[in-house]
């Protein structure tokens, strides 16, 4: 890592500052003003539509395998999401999934 | 709008945060260690997790700072993992937007994917909630779950390097965001947006880090509520 710590210092002051505008964005700025009833509807989806999109990378291609796919992650993340779903509580989902990945490292360590 | 509703409003809300320290404290950890291992200094490393208090995005800054890539692409990238928070803020709106300024400026400051989650989940299961009740709760969650993540990195940085890479923790989170999704897939339209989601993100993976998954989400949303909309002229 070539920064000196006034550079990483100011990444970590911009990308805090960023955040929080980020965060901030809509319930600082729009307050309590009425939403169109269409961006009420998208946003029903917003954890739907941006968590599979942003752990399927993961699963698929994990950058701890060098981005090879691996057997163990996959089935642990179909446990996670099987348990979970079946269940409907995130906590037993989150039992399975590292049941099965631990289960799988340990088996593989095996073969 | 009682004192009472608001401090058993806050407990409720600790008391659902609780199940999220399995999650935040191995991920916590492993920033810890991750970034000393880069070659951040403690103070570094835990103005990162105090002051950006955002766990991928984290994560993401650290490893493009590991590859020496410019200043300005480390900013964007890191800025783009964060951007699906605007959606959360948004999503907040309805619910918490007519609470104070400076709460409002509280609760932007921790709204981070889990308690987001259970926050919104509890606000649409229990609609009568009084909006300082709401802003009871989402303090309740946070309390469980933001002191840890400071402590937890705390510890993984004193650890240094001393956690085996044997022990993959990099699995814990997607693991965890799995779980949290699943439950949430309860129409149709719900797992349509799941799908479009995962196609369109593994689609543009070759793209700048951050900027497929935004795509793949705006067209997800799109199709959640093109399926709603379908269904619902059928069964009219």
């Amino acid at each position: 890592m070539n920064y000196s710590s006034s550079e990483i210092w100011l990444i970590v002051a911009v990308l805090a500052i960023g955040t929080f505008l980020i965060r901030f964005s809509f319930l600082g700025l729009i307050g309590d003003r009425q939403m169109p009833p269409l961006v009420l509807r998208m946003l029903r989806y917003t954890p739907v539509a941006v968590l599979p999109g942003m752990v399927a990378p993961l699963v698929f291609w994990p950058a701890a395998t060098g981005g090879e796919p691996d057997l163990v992650r996959i089935l642990a993340a179909a446990a996670a999401v099987i348990v979970a779903y079946k269940s409907k509580k995130v906590v037993w989902g989150m039992g399975a999934g590292v049941v099965v990945f631990y289960g799988g490292l340990w088996l593989t360590g095996l073969l | 709008m009682t004192a009472s509703t608001a401090k058993s409003a806050y407990w409720a809300g600790l008391r659902d945060g609780l199940p999220f320290v399995f999650i935040v404290v191995p991920f916590a950890v492993l920033f810890g260690v991750v970034a000393i291992d880069a070659g951040l200094s403690l103070a570094q490393t835990m103005g990162f997790t105090v002051l950006v208090i955002a766990g991928a995005a984290q994560f993401a800054a650290v490893q493009l700072m590991l590859d020496n890539a410019a200043i300005g692409l480390i900013l964007l990238a890191a800025l783009a993992v964060n951007l699906r928070m605007a959606m959360y803020s948004a999503a907040l709106v309805p619910y918490l937007g007519a609470a104070p300024l400076w709460q409002r400026a509280v609760i932007s400051y921790l709204n981070f994917d889990q308690n987001y989650m259970v926050a919104v989940a509890k606000y649409e299961e229990a609609p009568e909630m009084s909006v300082n009740d709401r802003v009871h709760y989402f303090a309740g969650v946070s309390s469980a779950i933001a002191p840890l993540w400071c402590i937890s990195t705390l510890v993984g940085a004193l650890l240094g390097t001393a956690i085996p890479e044997a022990w993959a923790l990099d699995f814990v989170l997607p693991i965890a965001f799995l779980s949290m999704v699943a439950p949430m897939l309860r129409t149709v339209a719900h797992m349509a947006a799941a799908f479009v989601s995962i196609v369109v993100a593994l689609a543009l993976i070759g793209l700048p880090a951050g900027a497929g998954l935004l795509i793949a989400a705006v067209c997800a949303m799109f199709t959640g509520v093109l399926v709603e909309s379908w269904l619902e002229g059928r069964a009219a």
